[in-house]
């Protein structure tokens, strides 16, 4: 069963400056969120967000895979996913690939379930807008 | 996110003590999300919907009241028996879920592209 979520972005800049701002703790921050990150396989880290109401969260992370400049992977959170990002360098630029593989538990298996079942979308239209909705960012998950 | 009473589900008994309504855990398990399939695709008596399962009756109606719980299903008397009816309004919760991942990852590139118009 898909179990996946799958962006795919072209930057108009080389594959070197995507993979900077992937793997340099200070790059990572301006883009994603505060961390104490470090391209080395095995090492944890946490990503800090804070919530609309002010708490703080730390999302506990692990770096599985630095595959330079191509394939950098962590494992994200208590939940086990893994996001993995994979760069190819085309005429345009760069593509990146982002997945938000292995969400688990109960939460997951509805999400593979919605995210394989053409019906759902017949019946229901609102996860159409959801994706049309994409942009409107939060900071915390 | 996986709570104690999450993990009761799979004991029957325990499941009418639950509070109503936790749609993650109505889909969670294979055979709702199987009899929501067939309820997609239109409304079914209870013994129709048995018949496609290699399970008794009453198995398959404990599966229905967890739906009906949700309110996932709807059922209604014609005649002597009840009918079934998907009600899909319940898995915007999902969608939520989904669009609230969604919504992160898409800001989140955003913001990479910003970044990378800055400083590259």
């Amino acid at each position: 069963m898909k179990r996946d979520l799958r962006f795919e972005v072209i930057y108009p800049n080389r594959m070197e400056d995507v993979w900077h701002a992937l793997t340099d703790s200070g790059a990572l921050a301006s883009w994603l969120m505060e961390n104490d990150f470090k391209p080395l396989p095995g090492h944890r880290f946490h990503f800090r967000s804070k919530s609309r109401f002010g708490f703080e969260r730390l999302i506990p992370c692990e770096v599985l895979v630095v595959d330079e400049p191509r394939v950098l992977s962590w494992n994200w959170g208590d939940e086990g996913s893994v996001v993995t990002f994979r760069l190819v360098a085309i005429p345009e630029g760069t593509r990146l690939t982002l997945e938000h593989t292995g969400l688990k538990g109960v939460r997951g298996i509805a999400l593979a379930w919605i995210l394989s079942h053409g019906w759902v979308h017949k019946i229901e239209p609102k996860l159409p807008a959801v994706l049309a909705n994409r942009g409107f960012g939060t900071d915390a998950l | 996110m996986l709570t104690g009473p999450t993990r009761r589900i799979r004991n029957p008994r325990r499941q009418s003590s639950q509070p109503a309504g936790d749609v993650f855990q109505a889909v969670a398990d294979p055979t709702r999300r199987a009899l929501l399939d067939l309820l997609a695709e239109g409304e079914e008596p209870v013994n129709s919907l048995a018949e496609r399962f290699a399970m008794s009756r009453p198995a398959i109606s404990q599966h229905l009241a967890i739906l009906l719980r949700t309110r996932l299903v709807r059922a209604r008397r014609v005649g002597r028996e009840r009918r079934y009816r998907l009600q899909p309004q319940p898995l915007e919760e999902i969608y939520d879920w989904v669009g609230l991942y969604e919504r992160f990852w898409t800001a989140k590139l955003g913001a990479l592209g910003e970044h990378l118009r800055k400083n590259s």
